[in-house]
């Protein structure tokens, strides 16, 4: 098998004056599942296509195995991309469509309709070689596109917004069988998409684009779990960020945000500027007196929503906003609006950012 | 109900005149009973059996020789990022503008056997090519005026290719002159296909062309002959133009045929049209080789006019032995009323013609009115009768019906001059605003009434909006051709102060003498044309440009 790492480093990518891809850097594996995710005009697509050799000519590196393919055009790059449009040719047929990358290859007639077969076969649609790409539906234009691009096999697989033009059946249906297409290739993915759910829900690694830059890249878990800066945290689910200062209290420190209200940290030894607290490592419980007279955060209910596996509650704070998820029991608590609560927050599911 | 009226319209100034002209052809002049005689006698000519296999052999390769011209210019102009791209497609327009009889005058001077070519290559090489021989020169001088048919809708089918079509064939492995072949010519296949099938109709209805170059073994020129010399009643005339009728309609139907299921419209309109690249140093220098080379061609035709305008005397010289302004002087001094005439005759026509051109597209293609078919295919078929053919049927049928108030014969009147061009370039319109309507997904306009405007708003606000491009295109086709159009009008024009340009520059053309004056008026209707057809370009451009930016905004 070949090596099919692929490395970018200080890619820049401006159209005209505008600076679009702000050096990016990256590390992608072989056989590895990587996704971009960034809201749209984020540079995801700009990037991809960059490493498919479209658009303006960037500046930086991009190395597969080693070899920097920045200078090749696209026909010589063995970079296969399924373009958002699908863009199959609608003076072909299915099995011509699939066909053509082979005999652009000058593949022997015997071993390409074998080959077109068996692609057609993997996405399930072989009965269909002989429609028009007019005569299919979203989902099948989709995976034809798809077979055209596997079937040449490529050192790299690249995925613009495959499942944004499906509904969303289709959709959950669809990342999955991609997702074992490419376990089962082997192949080294990389999979542009703006909605988290699916990036966290089949990547192996992520990187999250905003504004042309990389802001962090690793697990889906990782990011969730340990945003490295304010957007990260914001952009992956709910999440309760609070700027302030750290204090000393008594011998220990603590953080104090802007509006004074007072929150354990976990060890640490750089400098803080803001902590993020997801909603569901808050506890909820009543107000008791005891914790109360130990400083422990009351606050007044002011919002509620029930969404089947949990309950979300906004509470204030001393003023300051606190989105809290409690799951939802058969017979759990539930504290209405207005009520007060004490606020339980386990030091160690605070994240710092600095 | 404007179905209606445009049926009513097209019955009367299409089909009457038509039907006039068949039903004699198959009348025995002499009893005025059914008979087939008269296409027996065709049949068993010799000269008229030469003559058709020499209009088919002619219209043939000047479709091939327009495209060979056409081809690059399209692709190159619409592929690539280079200066001057705007002013080729404008170049690429102008031979249009030029009646081809005209051109035929000036090639004659700068290809014929002692043209100043031939001149230079005999100095120089000691070879003399026969460009102008016979057929070749018909064919030369034909597809040299003609091709911008193709170039126009050509360009305008390959403008419509989403991008993303020709980068999934490059991420695929290909590049170059076969992605063009498998890919981007296959996609832009409706378009040249509409391209070709014009000129192939045009030349083989052409009248002027092969009567100025002294080739007379064609169809036209023999319908042409024939009633101009034995009289309107000899009946071999109206057999060729039976045939010339039949051909015509049949090639229209193959190409009606070859277009069926290739309706390529796609839904991301704006998504791009073919990326442009920019050119490496080396390509650039070839690419502008390729275009100069044919820009020269093409513009052959001005050039020698131009310099015929300003010359003394021109004949067995590379150039012409002086130069004078005196021709401007007489052509300025008689011509300004053909001038005015054309504008308005032209203007008139095109105008009608963009009008009911996006009426009838919208009723065949996106309503279920009945007949609708017929009203396409009836439009369509104005393109498969010769200008003569039409000229002989109006005058027929109209010799004696009077116009109310103004008291003349409708066939005399100029207002039938203007509803000649209307049916004879009306096709043109059609075309270009049906593939312009095709290239506007339904959903769009489903959108506009789902979000409240109903079927008429949604159509002047949506359709017509991103059919602009197209309807231009029409509109300029319609009246650049229709300025030059001299087939049907010299034989509708009654009076002097009636006369359009064409005919002016035909009339002063006839004579030796008449050449300088008739140049000058040439160069003149050139430039006025070509003025009124840089400005509409400028125009849709900027509309264009308009319309791309809001697309691009919507899309993010
Ligand atoms: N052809 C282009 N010309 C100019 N700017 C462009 C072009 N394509 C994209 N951009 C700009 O680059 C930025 C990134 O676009 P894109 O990569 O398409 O974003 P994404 O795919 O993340 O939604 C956007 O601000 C967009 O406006
Ligand atoms: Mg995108």
């Amino acid at each position: 098998m070949n090596d099919t790492n692929l490395t970018i480093k200080n890619l820049h990518l401006s159209f005209g004056a505008t600076e679009v891809l702000k050096g990016i850097n990256l590390d992608i594996k072989q056989g590895e599942f990587f996704s971009f995710l960034g809201s749209s005009g984020s540079g995801k697509s700009t990037l991809l296509r960059a490493i498919a050799g479209f658009g303006p000519t960037p500046k930086g590196q991009i190395l597969i195995g080693g070899q920097d393919i920045a200078d090749l055009p696209p026909w010589e790059r063995e970079v296969g991309m399924v373009f958002q449009s699908y863009a199959l040719w609608p003076h072909m047929t299915v099995a011509k469509n699939v066909a053509f990358g082979l005999e652009e290859r000058k593949v022997a007639k015997a071993e390409v309709n074998k080959r077109v077969i068996e692609a057609l076969d993997m996405v399930g649609l072989a009965d269909y070689a002989d429609r028009r790409p007019s005569q299919l539906s979203g989902g099948q234009q989709q995976r034809v596109a798809l077979a055209r691009t596997i079937v040449v096999e490529p050192r790299i697989l690249l995925l613009d917004e495959p499942l944004s033009n499906l509904d969303a059946n289709l959709r959950v249906q669809m990342r999955q069988d991609i997702l074992a297409l490419q376990r089962k290739l082997n192949l080294t993915t990389i999979f542009v998409t703006h909605d988290q759910e699916e990036a966290n829900s089949i990547s192996d690694r992520m990187a999250l684009l905003s504004n042309g830059v990389v802001q962090q890249v690793g697990t889906p878990l990782a990011l969730y779990d340990k945003p490295c800066n304010n957007f990260v945290a914001s952009f992956l689910g709910t999440a309760n960020i609070f700027s302030g200062e750290v204090q000393d209290d008594n011998g220990t420190k603590i953080f104090v945000t802007n509006k004074n209200v007072k929150i354990e940290l976990p060890k640490i030894d750089t400098p803080i500027k803001s902590v993020v607290i997801r909603p569901q490592n808050i506890n909820l419980s009543a107000v008791n007196d005891a914790a109360a007279s130990k400083g422990g955060l009351i606050g007044v209910v002011t919002k509620t929503e029930f969404l089947g596996s949990h309950i979300r509650y906004e509470v204030i704070v001393d003023g300051e906003l606190f989105i809290v998820d409690q799951h939802h029991h058969l017979n759990g608590e539930f504290f209405e609006k207005s009520s007060e609560v004490q606020l339980i927050i386990n030091k160690d599911q605070t994240v710092i950012l600095n | 109900m404007v179905g209606l009226f445009i049926a009513a319209f097209l019955a009367l100034f299409l089909l009457v005149p038509v039907v006039k002209v068949i039903y004699v052809a198959f009348i025995d002049p002499a009893t005025g009973d059914f008979t087939l005689l008269n296409f027996k006698d065709f049949f068993d000519s010799s000269l008229f059996r030469e003559s058709f296999y020499n209009s088919f052999y002619v219209s043939a390769m000047s479709v091939i020789v327009a495209t060979l011209i056409a081809m690059p210019l399209a692709y190159f102009t619409t592929r690539f990022n280079f200066k001057g791209a705007a002013i080729i497609q404008t170049l690429g327009i102008i031979p249009l503008i030029m009646p081809p009889f005209v051109g035929a005058v000036a090639m004659k001077l700068l290809f014929g056997t002692n043209g100043s070519i031939n001149l230079l290559l005999e100095e120089y090489l000691g070879i003399n090519i026969p460009f102008m021989e016979g057929l070749n020169g018909v064919i030369l001088v034909q597809s040299i005026h003609y091709f911008p048919f193709i170039l126009i809708n050509l360009s305008a089918a390959l403008i419509n290719i989403d991008s993303s079509m020709e980068e999934a064939a490059q991420n695929l492995g290909t590049r170059g002159l076969r992605l063009f072949r498998k890919i981007v010519f296959p996609l832009a296949m409706p378009g040249y296909i509409a391209g070709a099938a014009l000129v192939f109709i045009k030349v083989f209805d052409d009248l002027g062309t092969p009567l100025l170059l002294d080739v007379n073994k064609m169809l036209a020129p023999q319908a042409y002959l024939r009633i101009s010399s034995i009289g309107i009643s000899d009946p071999m005339g109206y057999v060729i133009s039976v045939i010339l009728i039949a051909i015509s309609l049949f090639s229209l139907w193959a190409s009606f045929q070859a277009m069926k299921g290739r309706d390529y419209s796609s839904v991301q309109k704006g998504g791009g049209g073919l990326s442009k690249r920019d050119l490496k140093t080396g390509e650039r220098i070839m690419v502008y080789a390729v275009i100069g080379f044919i820009l020269f061609m093409v513009l052959s035709p001005h050039i020698g006019l131009l310099l015929l305008s300003f010359s003394t005397i021109w004949s067995f010289a590379v150039l012409p032995d002086g130069y004078t302004f005196a021709h401007y002087y007489t052509a300025f001094s008689s011509a300004s009323g053909y001038i005015t005439n054309t504008l308005i005759y032209a203007g008139l026509a095109a105008l009608f013609d963009v009008v009911l051109g996006v009426a009838i597209a919208y009723i065949v293609y996106r309503t279920g009115l009945i007949g609708r078919k017929w009203l396409d295919y009836g439009a369509s078929a104005a393109l498969a009768i010769p200008g003569v053919v039409l000229g002989i049927g109006y005058l027929r049928t109209f010799h004696n019906v009077e116009v109310p108030i103004v008291g003349e014969p409708l066939a005399s009147w100029w207002v039938i001059i203007v509803i000649a061009l209307t049916i004879r370039r009306f096709p043109y319109a059609l075309r270009a605003c049906v593939a312009a309507i095709q290239q506007v997904s339904v959903m769009l306009e489903e959108a506009a009434e789902n979000l409240g405007a109903n079927k008429r708003r949604s159509v002047f606000k949506i359709v017509v909006p991103l059919m602009s491009g197209g309807i231009i295109a029409g509109f300029v086709t319609s009246f650049a051709t229709a300025s030059v159009e001299l087939s049907a009008t010299i034989m509708l024009v009654a009076k002097e102060s009636d006369a359009p340009l064409a005919y002016g520059i035909y009339e002063f053309l006839q004579s030796a003498s008449g050449r300088g004056p008739g140049a000058a008026l040439g160069i003149l209707a050139v430039i006025i044309v070509g003025l009124g057809t840089y400005f509409s370009h400028r125009i849709i451009e900027r509309g264009e440009k308009k319309r791309n930016a809001a697309v691009a905004v919507n899309e993010e």
